[in-house]
């Protein structure tokens, strides 16, 4: 069991579990449960989330953010907290949502409510639940990548590194401007590939020089858009969720690794 | 026919959304320009005298600027004419025409030359006074007046100060007080020049180097005038 | 200045493949970041003062019309001349106006990103006057007809040799096989060229950092003294500024000026911070006969009271571009017009519409990080959204991109459906992708697979994992 935290009784939580996690790679979502069920929270995944409306937000359309908002508000009533694995996502619901309804009392008032129970989930299990050790078996020279929003946004940097430093098998060496921007930005990379090339260029570089067998970080934007990058320049270290990592959920491929390629099982 | 400044005016208060101040307001704003108020002042800028005097040699010498300490102002011509040699520059300084520079005890050091005026196109060395010492980041604050032609602070490619310690002060604002009780409140000579040590670019490859169109060189003799220092002749 | 940041992304893929700008740009992380944080570390008090300057500034902007008009009195009584220009061809006018009144031949620039933005030296050259600028870094860029990259250091996008090259070009008199490789003798040869033209000079024209209400003073802040010798020799200095240079008082300005430096370059305090107060004396030795203020609004007014107004909080210190990946990336040219960087892009779309401007607000990732070393706490990402949301409303976003995220809403706003179409794409997509595990092409998202490879999904979405999990733990 992991330490036991400092909150009594057992919260429920509901899982925001992001789009891109819902899609591309469910076992985040996983080991987010199992990690925040170790906390010793209840989780449930209200069916009526999809997305939180990043995309469109940061496109400038106003109406479907407030539309996905609402819903997102609407799916989410009651929880005691409010957890995604996601930096960006979590900032949105925490940061943004409430923006969307000036002149709107009632929503107003509805979206800073889910704004205060919710949490990116490295965040939460150290600064709401107290945990300051995970139970993993992982083992392996590990760097983290600071994902913009969750670091600028939510404050998130100590928490995931005090949570892998309590992993005995775990070599935790930092890359330099490992808080650098990756490149990603939602439809930037999309909308200006050459720009993005650029910078996540300079970012794999400093990745394949700290000398880690495995990239780390809290937002799987950021980490399918490393990984990819990293797969083209014949790179061979392995990218993960930090989330899994912590959950020692890692029987999975790495991100963009083949079914077959599996990492050297450890005991 | 509507001024440009009426124009202007009128499109910062549609802007703003009301009319013109009421009075009020008004005197409010009056208010905070005529009994401006110092805001957050930075601790490093707090210290006792003595510390601002350690302070002020400290800063600047980090902005390589080169700082020498003097007992008191008997011996600045001797200090000037050692610089110089030091230095190998042409034993000649171009002076400020104030009083307590004149009467220095320029026979101590004979083979100086040494013209008063504004800054000449080849004067190669300067010397003034200035108005205050601002501890806080080693800046000299100069007032223009009869007795400082600003040109004789650019001009020149080396640029010796005579800063008295009784003229160091720790912060700004303190130094604006200052400024205020000679001048009077909301009067400031035509300009007021902040040297922060000697003149530098970064323009190419971000590569420092002294010297861009300013003085090369800025030399401050720290002269000890405080009351019960080493006696004076 | 003419305007290309409509083809920002031509100006940028040129960047990107510009060896010699690439390796100029490198000084840029390295340089400014590094001495900022280390200015940062030596005042405790720092971030304080950001919040304080802050509020200085929102002061002055909800009684801007106040201050403007105390500090017009100020520098009457101190016998300078203020003229108001509502547009740029406004204060060009005035300027052009005072030259000719005085016969004048040569003029002197200190660093003015207003001039840039007015065109003025344009507009004076057609005059038949001799622009000269003295600024070392747009002395360089005016040999070369180039605008500035920075808005601080206007050649930061040169190396060394090219510099070299133009010096030697330019200055025939000098002797041809002198040395000129070292920045030392760069710096030497642009002393010695323009000091003559310092002292020829019939009229200085400088830019505002600041403009004192309380005293009527215009403050410029450089390191190298050429403003000082541009305001100081001619017979005449002339002040462009905008409206929002405004600040109370000598404290106020004080607390600002904390920041300004240590943000900017990582220097405690620049070389030189002066304050101009009215021409000449009776008892002055020295100084201009005649001081004029160019007051500046184009566009300023509009901003106010609106949803940009932060932005003239901004004293262009410069962090932000230094912070930026997309500025490291692309340098500022690719911008196409005065003001690069996060900055100029929520400013260029407030002065030449967003029509012509629109790229730049897009042609970011939102990484924060300019609002994080902004001295004077702009939300810059958040004026981005502001204008991407504009963009939107007159449907001046691309097609595609509209139609793109039409669709998706469209699903995103309908639980059921979405996920039962992203079960399906989830099925196709990981079926085709197990094996490899990625894809290195994929005909929909080109833009994704030019430079990396996509990773396949896992096969099913986590929605339906979690039901069939509770469904195997009967908890149904």
């Amino acid at each position: 069991m992991a330490d036991a935290p400092f909150n009594e009784g057992r919260p429920r939580v509901g899982l925001f579990v992001t789009c891109l996690v819902d899609m591309m790679r469910p076992s985040i979502g996983f080991a987010a449960v199992k990690l925040l069920e170790d906390a010793g929270c209840t989780v449930e995944v209200p069916e009526a989330q999809t997305c939180c409306g990043q995309p469109a937000y940061n496109s400038g359309d106003r109406a479907d953010t407030r539309a996905l908002a609402e819903q997102t508000i609407k799916a989410f009533r009651g929880f005691d907290y409010v957890v995604a694995p996601s930096g960006s996502c979590a900032a949105t619901l925490k940061e943004h949502y409430p923006t969307l309804f000036e002149g709107d009392a009632a929503m107003k008032a509805a979206a800073e409510d889910l704004a205060e129970r919710t949490w990116e989930l490295t965040s939460f299990l150290t600064d709401v639940r107290g945990m300051t050790a995970v139970e993993s078996a992982f083992a392996g020279k590990v760097t983290y990548h600071d994902s913009c929003s969750g670091l600028r946004e939510l404050g998130v940097k100590a928490q995931p590194r005090r949570l892998l430093e309590s992993i005995p098998g775990v070599e935790l060496t930092e890359m330099t401007e490992h808080e650098v921007c990756c490149g990603f930005g939602g439809t930037f990379c999309v909308k200006y590939p050459d720009i993005s090339n650029k910078i996540v260029t300079a970012k794999t570089d400093f990745i394949l020089a700290s000398g880690a067998d495995t990239l780390l970080a809290g937002d799987l934007g950021c980490l399918m858009n490393m990984a990819g990058k990293l797969q083209r320049r014949g790179a061979s270290i392995q990218v993960r969720h930090v989330a899994e990592v912590l959950a020692g959920i890692t029987d999975q491929p790495a991100i963009g690794e083949p079914a077959d390629k599996l990492p050297p099982r450890r005991v | 026919m509507t001024t440009a400044k009426q124009q202007i005016l009128a499109s910062l208060r549609r802007s703003l959304r009301r009319a013109e101040p009421s009075a009020e307001t008004r005197a409010e704003l009056e208010q905070r320009l005529a009994a401006p108020q110092a805001h957050l002042i930075p601790q490093r800028a707090q210290l006792p005298h003595a510390g601002q005097l350690d302070l002020m040699e400290a800063m600047l010498q980090e902005l390589k600027a080169t700082v020498v300490r003097l007992p008191d102002e008997g011996e600045v011509p001797q200090a000037i004419a050692d610089y110089l040699k030091n230095e190998n520059l042409p034993p000649k300084l171009r002076l400020a025409p104030r009083d307590d520079l004149r009467r220095l005890p320029w026979d101590r050091a004979p083979l100086l030359e040494v013209e008063e005026g504004i800054a000449e196109a080849d004067d190669a060395t300067s010397l003034t006074g200035c108005f205050a010492g601002i501890a806080e980041t080693g800046t000299l604050m100069m007032a223009s007046g009869p007795e400082a032609p600003i040109t004789l602070n650019f001009l020149p490619e080396n640029h010796i100060v005579v800063l008295r310690a009784s003229q160091v002060t720790g912060s700004y604002e303190d130094a604006w007080q200052r400024l205020r009780a000679a001048l009077g409140n909301g009067t400031m000579p035509r300009a007021v020049n902040m040297i922060t040590g000697p003149s530098r670019t970064g323009d190419i490859e971000q590569t420092i180097l002294l010297g861009a169109h300013g003085p090369r060189r800025l030399h401050v003799l720290l002269v000890d005038d405080r009351p019960g220092a080493p006696s004076q002749d | 200045m003419q305007s290309t940041s409509h083809a920002f992304k031509d100006n940028a893929r040129a960047a990107l493949a510009n060896q010699t700008l690439q390796k100029a740009m490198r000084h840029v992380k390295t340089g400014f970041i590094d001495k900022r944080a280390k200015a940062r570390a030596k005042l405790p008090e720092f971030d304080d003062l950001r919040d304080v300057a802050r509020d200085i500034k929102n002061h002055t902007l909800a009684n801007l019309d106040f201050y403007l008009e105390r500090y017009e009195e100020k520098v009457i009584a101190s016998g300078g001349q203020v003229h108001w220009a509502p547009t740029a061809e406004d204060a060009v006018k005035a300027v052009l106006d005072i030259c000719k009144r005085v016969d004048a031949r040569v003029v002197t620039k200190g660093k003015s990103m207003i001039s840039e933005e007015i065109a003025l030296n344009q507009a004076m050259e057609q005059a038949g006057l001799d622009v000269v600028e003295t600024d070392l870094g747009e002395y360089i860029i005016q040999l070369r007809k180039e605008p500035p990259s920075h808005i601080i250091a206007p050649a930061v996008h040169l190396t060394k040799d090219q510099v070299e090259a133009d010096f030697r070009h330019h200055h025939r008199e000098l002797p041809p096989e002198r040395s000129l490789s070292e920045p030392v003798q760069l710096v030497a040869e642009a002393r010695q060229m323009l000091r003559r033209r310092f002292l020829e000079a019939d009229v200085g024209i400088t830019g505002a950092n600041f403009l004192v209400a309380e005293t009527g003073t215009s403050i410029i802040v450089t390191n190298e003294g050429n403003g000082d010798l541009t305001q100081t020799l001619p017979r005449v200095h002339i002040v462009v500024a905008s409206l929002e240079k405004v600040v109370p008082n000598l404290e106020d300005v004080s607390t600002i000026l904390r920041v300004l430096a240590r943000s900017a370059t990582g220097q405690e305090f620049s070389s030189y911070t002066t304050f101009s107060t009215g021409p000449r004396r009776a008892e002055d030795p020295d100084g201009p006969e005649e001081y004029h203020v160019i007051l500046l609004d184009n566009g300023r007014s509009n901003m106010l009271g609106g949803e940009f107004q932060d932005m003239l909080r901004c004293i262009r210190c410069g962090a932000c571009m230094n912070h930026c990946p997309v500025y490291h990336a692309v340098g500022g040219h690719a911008y196409g017009w005065v003001y690069p960087g996060p900055m100029g892009a929520v400013l260029t779309p407030n002065l030449i519409g967003v029509d012509e401007a629109g790229h730049l607000p897009n042609a970011s990732t939102f990484c924060g990080r300019c609002e994080s070393v902004c001295p004077m706490r702009i939300p810059l990402p958040k004026m981005m959204r502001h204008w991407r949301e504009r963009e939107f409303e007159r449907h001046l976003t691309p097609a595609t991109v509209r139609a793109g995220l039409g669709l998706w809403a469209f699903f995103a706003r309908r639980p059921k459906l979405y996920h039962f179409a992203t079960g399906l794409q989830a099925r196709l997509l990981g079926r085709v992708g197990r094996a490899a595990g990625r894809f290195d092409a994929l005909p929909f998202a080109r833009g994704w697979t030019k430079h990396r490879d996509f990773p396949a999904p896992e096969g099913k979405t986590f929605q339906q994992l979690w039901a069939e999990r509770r469904k195997a733990e009967g908890r149904r």
